[in-house]
């Protein structure tokens, strides 16, 4: 029997990363994916409705420079299309648009108050500052503050003389800043209901936290960081779906002699003396390697893939504490023509990005209170696109394709299972809000693809329907993420490693966490990682 | 003009403190009070004829050990058991006896078991975070030799407990009460009582991120050495309150209550002394203000002494109350159902669950209050006549009552307390017939009556982004202030509020040190 250097289970997006990464650095490494189709929870099909959708993640920004340049994806085909602006329509009618154009954005915020708009730039720049701290520590190994080992300490001190280089005042703001909630930080800032209300969508996404629960305000980072192009902040479309990120990157990792086998659902991780030595397949089949990656998310990697003699109780514990509460749910609908919105002014291009209507922070909290209770939000935030606006290459002329995030949508509904009419039924809570903006909209409907906690966590593999792999409050960020102790990408089984967005820096579309775990792969096999350029600072 | 050589704005316990550790020391120390009385928010108050009871706190649970030794106070009042915690939920009560329930009743022999193996690790780990409520916090940029020894010997503290009690608290640090009482407890009632306890006086419900530093600040405390007790002192509050007096008079402090101070004067970025209300001005080269921090920056000092940073920085300070304070003169002891006679002298806490404590808090971040409050029951004058010569006087702290509340408190508040007597009936069937008064302070009143912005008895938030090098706003921690001279001392500085003496102590022991 063939016995591989790697065989990574699961080919998301960090799946993919990390196995383009070690095969580079001359591993043979087989990537088994329990789908049809490699991607993960970025993917684009068409689910027979004839319009390409992007089935889960639905916007590019995070996913990191450095990478994107590595593994040379634009040459695998990955075009990232910036788009422009935003809007929340108001309930009185009226709307707050967002422009990539700074002095467009300005009058805009100005016509609701002129003082907000000048407080959008010390906004700006002190997000921009967080953001300067934070993004390098994404592309490196969490340090285990308690660990005596020389790399460790050197990191703290990397860290501390980092830290060191900001004025006593900016280390107070910072330590502010990572501990209150969204809603608070953008009261320091603005005085306008709506503005707060977009604003604050970015520090609750994909959490369980309200945005007035202490923390959300460094989720906000995790959508600040990225950039299109080197235009920091902004976000868009990769050109047909998320799903070309995945190709890309899987066409990369072919090019470089990787192996990608479908349809092989992973039953357990093959241990022998205390070591991984391979994987069994649903089929009985069994493939041998000299290390196992896993893509997966901590609680399926640990609690089903592994066998629990194999790991120290303790261990087990943490894992079935970690936290992966489900928040999130989505709507792809494809539509026959572009819905109209009577509230914007002919032509506005506001609409080519991404459209909300909850226009108070109220509204979003209540949403909250909804999900603690267990049920789905009669009033829920949507995250709204239409990226055939830009993109035409998704669906037939004419026709659209239409992606809704909805928050909150519990993982499990009062207690119970979702159920079929459970999901029809939160469908049609989203589909009247939109109705209530866009006259006629129901009728330019021709087909909808519905996901709520339950066929996320069927399709992907996600827990919970949790988009992050695990939620992102304080106690699961950095070395704590995800156990304590086991924060560097290993395992308690020496040859078993973690590469998904359960590890540090967490979720999004970003691909850090898949670089770094090969990193540390690669270290543990004394091979260097020379095809992989330093991390760099873009702010 | 008078002069001396220490002003203390403020005859809170911690103003208090801060004169009479100072004036121990030999300096010339006045302290001025607008009100009449000093401590007023621990004064025993007559209520109704011949009923008496605690004005606001009505626990004593953290008086700092260093405190009462600094300041030689007379804790004759506090000469009494540990009162034990009873909670209630649905069913039978839960009771925890000695240092926050070093023994229970009523829970199974398997949930006494976690309870006990949760409780020795908050303890251990309060006891390892509590080494810093003692000193000035460590701040950012400015770590001196002084510093680092505390923070070694935590940092030591830490790992000897272990690697993994090390990392087992850095993941537990900023957690919730909800989630950390879920991992260890299955008991609703004990998850309830630590969900309340944890948030009791924030704006923070139980799943609240970082709710779990109101429970460690909590366990921090101690009461006749033991910690995590408390204790219904005797006399009521008023007894400490007289206590505190005693000693500053003691050390010979000049208390000047019902004096008003009007501002802080202050000559190029030094504080000078202050002008009283009467116009007469006092200079001394140290001012402590132990009123509300923001007290001190928007009404005392002159805006153009401090700079627009620090104005907005107070403007933005959080510091608005969420508990109600309610005063009941029943005509008869009341009886709640299934708690032991003798265990009403204790703290009798209605939170059935953490969802409860939840669903408690939510009402109160859109402004409005609990249609189910959460409360803290203590009957002060149990086992002392003369506090209710007939009868019994009732205290409870109930949450979550916002500052702000929606259509206002004066429509809002005979509908909060009509919810409270509905929920104490349901437990002490009979109560409603024996009331004789009852008086119910939403967060505005405690504000007026205590000159406390916002009604908050912390004088401000005590969530992570408000402690330690933040707290009260970082350009003021540790005391100091932009204002040479002018230092700060109440609980809005850190370690924060309860009656613990400890920001009054530590700003004395910096101001000693400053200028010896």
């Amino acid at each position: 029997m063939k016995r591989h250097d790697v065989v990574l289970i699961g080919g998301g997006h960090n799946g993919l990363v990390a196995a383009c990464y070690l095969q580079r650095a001359g591993l043979d490494v087989l990537v088994l994916e329990k789908n049809a189709w490699v991607g993960g929870a970025a993917t684009s099909r068409d689910t027979g409705t004839g319009v390409t959708f992007s089935n889960c993640s639905y916007v590019c920004s995070l996913f990191r420079p450095e990478i994107m340049r590595d593994l040379e994806l634009p040459r695998h085909g990955l075009q990232v299309i910036a788009y422009e602006g935003g809007v929340v329509f108001t309930e009185d009618g009226d709307y707050l648009a967002a422009y990539r154009d700074h002095d467009a954005h300005r009058r805009e915020i100005a016509r609701f108050s002129p003082r907000d708009a000048e407080a959008y730039e010390t906004y700006a720049r002190d997000v921009t500052r967080q953001c300067r701290f934070i993004q390098p520590l994404l592309m490196r190994t969490a340090p285990d503050p308690v660990s005596l080992k020389p790399r460790d300490i050197g990191e703290l001190l990397w860290l501390a003389r980092r830290f060191g280089n900001f004025t006593a005042e900016e280390m107070a703001a910072t330590a502010r800043f990572w501990t209150m909630s969204i809603a608070d930080f953008l009261d320091e800032y603005f005085e306008t209901e709506v503005l707060k209300a977009y604003l604050a969508i970015s520090g609750i996404i994909g959490t369980a936290l309200g945005p007035m629960s202490p923390g959300t305000a460094y989720v906000l980072l995790h959508h600040y960081m990225g950039e299109v192009d080197g235009s920091v902040g902004a976000w868009g479309y990769a050109r047909g779906g998320m799903g070309a990120v995945t190709q890309a990157l899987a066409s990369s990792f072919r090019a470089s002699g990787g192996t990608i086998r479908t349809d092989a659902a992973v039953e357990k991780v093959l241990t022998r003396g205390g070591r991984a030595t391979g994987v069994v397949l649903d089929s009985g089949e069994e493939v041998a390697a000299r290390r196992v990656v896993s893509n997966a998310d901590v609680k399926r990697t640990f609690l089903k893939l592994v066998e629990p003699a194999d790991l120290p109780e303790p261990f087990l514990h943490r894992v079935r504490q970690f936290k992966m509460r489900g928040s999130s749910g989505k709507l792809n609908i494809a539509l026959d023509g572009m819905p109209e919105f009577p509230a914007l002014p002919e032509g506005c291009r506001c609409t080519m990005g991404d459209m909300h209507f909850s226009d108070s922070i109220e509204r979003l909290e209540r949403g909250y209170d909804d999900w603690k209770a267990g049920r789905w939000s009669a009033d829920p935030f949507l995250d709204m696109m239409i990226p055939t606006q830009l993109d035409p290459t998704m669906a037939p002329p004419g026709q659209h394709f239409m992606s809704c995030f909805v928050q909150y949508c519990p993982p499990k509904v009062e207690g119970r299972d979702w159920t079929d009419a459970d999901r029809d039924a939160f469908a049609e809570t989203v589909v009247s809000q939109i109705a209530d903006y866009s006259p006629g909209f129901r009728d330019r409907i021709i087909g909808m693809e519905v996901r709520t906690p339950r066929e996320l966590e069927a399709e992907v593999g996600l827990t919970e329907g949790n988009i992050f792999q695990g939620e992102l409050t304080f106690d699961q960020l950095l070395f704590n993420r995800p156990v304590p102790g086991y924060a560097q990408y290993r395992s308690p089984i020496p040859g078993l490693y973690i590469c998904g967005s359960s590890t540090h820096p967490g979720g999004g579309v970003m691909g850090a966490p898949g670089r770094n775990a090969a990193r540390e792969i690669l270290r543990d096999m004394r091979l260097s990682p020379k095809e992989m350029r330093p991390a760099h600072d873009v702010l | 003009m008078t002069s001396c050589d220490a002003i203390v704005i403020g005859g809170g316990h911690n103003g208090l403190t801060t004169a009479t550790v100072l004036a121990k020391s030999g300096r010339k120390v006045m302290l001025f009070e607008a009100a009449e009385a000093l401590c007023a928010s621990m004064q025993t108050v007559e209520i109704a004829p011949g009923y008496r009871t605690s004005a606001l706190s009505h626990l004593v649970n953290r008086l700092a050990p260093e405190v009462i030794r600094a300041t030689g106070l007379d804790t004759a009042c506090l000469n009494r058991t540990p009162a034990p915690t009873v909670t209630l939920g649905a069913g039978e009560p839960v009771v925890l006896r000695g240092g926050y329930g070093e023994t229970l009743d009523g829970v199974s022999a398997e949930e006494a078991l976690a309870f006990a193996a949760f409780r020795q690790k908050l303890m251990a780990q309060a006891a390892i975070l509590g080494r810093f409520l003692t000193r000035r916090p460590p701040l950012p940029g400015e770590i001196t030799r002084k510093d680092l020894l505390p923070l070694t010997t935590t940092g030591l503290a830490l790992l000897r407990g272990g690697r993994g009690a090390a990392r087992e608290l850095m993941r537990m640090l900023l957690t919730n009460v909800a989630d950390a009482a879920d991992e260890h407890l299955c008991d609703d009632r004990l998850r309830g009582l630590m969900a309340f306890d944890a948030t009791l006086g924030s704006h923070m419900g139980p799943r609240s991120p970082g709710s779990l530093l109101g429970l460690y600040y909590r366990l921090t405390g101690s009461a006749n050495g033991i910690p995590g007790a408390q204790i219904v002192p005797l006399g009521g509050m008023g007894a400490l309150a007289t206590a505190f007096t005693a000693a500053a008079e003691r050390a010979g402090v000049t208390l000047r209550p019902g004096t008003p101070v009007a501002r802080i004067e202050a000559v190029q970025g030094r504080a000078t002394g202050v002008t009283l209300a009467d116009g007469t001005l006092v200079q001394a080269p140290v001012v402590v203000s132990a009123v509300h921090p923001a007290t001190t920056f928007l009404q005392l000092v002159d805006r153009a002494e401090i700079g627009t940073g620090l104005t907005r920085a107070f403007r933005r300070h959080r510091s608005r109350g969420n508990v109600a304070k309610l005063h009941l003169a029943l005509s008869r002891v009341p009886g709640f159902t299934g708690v032991a006679e003798a265990d009403h002298a204790g703290r009798i806490v209605l939170a059935r669950s953490t969802d409860h404590v939840e669903t408690a808090f939510n009402p109160a971040k859109y402004a409005e209050f609990s249609p189910d409050p959460a409360m803290e029951v203590v009957l002060p004058s149990l086992g002392q006549p003369e506090m209710a010569a007939e009868g019994c006087t009732l205290s409870a702290l109930v949450q979550f009552a916002p500052y702000a509340l929606r259509g206002g408190w004066a429509a809002g508040k005979a509908k909060l307390l009509e919810t409270i007597l509905a929920r104490l009936e349901a437990h002490a069937p009979g109560l409603r017939e024996t009331i004789v008064f009852a008086d119910l302070l939403p967060p505005p009143e405690i504000e007026a009556r205590f000159a406390l912005p916002g009604g908050h008895w912390h004088h401000g938030e005590m969530t992570a982004d408000q402690l330690l090098f933040n707290r009260p706003v970082h350009a003021a921690a540790g005391y100091r202030t932009p204002l040479d001279g002018l230092w700060l001392a109440s609980a809005g500085s850190h370690p924060g509020g309860g009656i613990s003496g400890l920001p009054g102590l530590n700003a004395a022991r910096e101001i000693l040190e400053a200028r010896p």
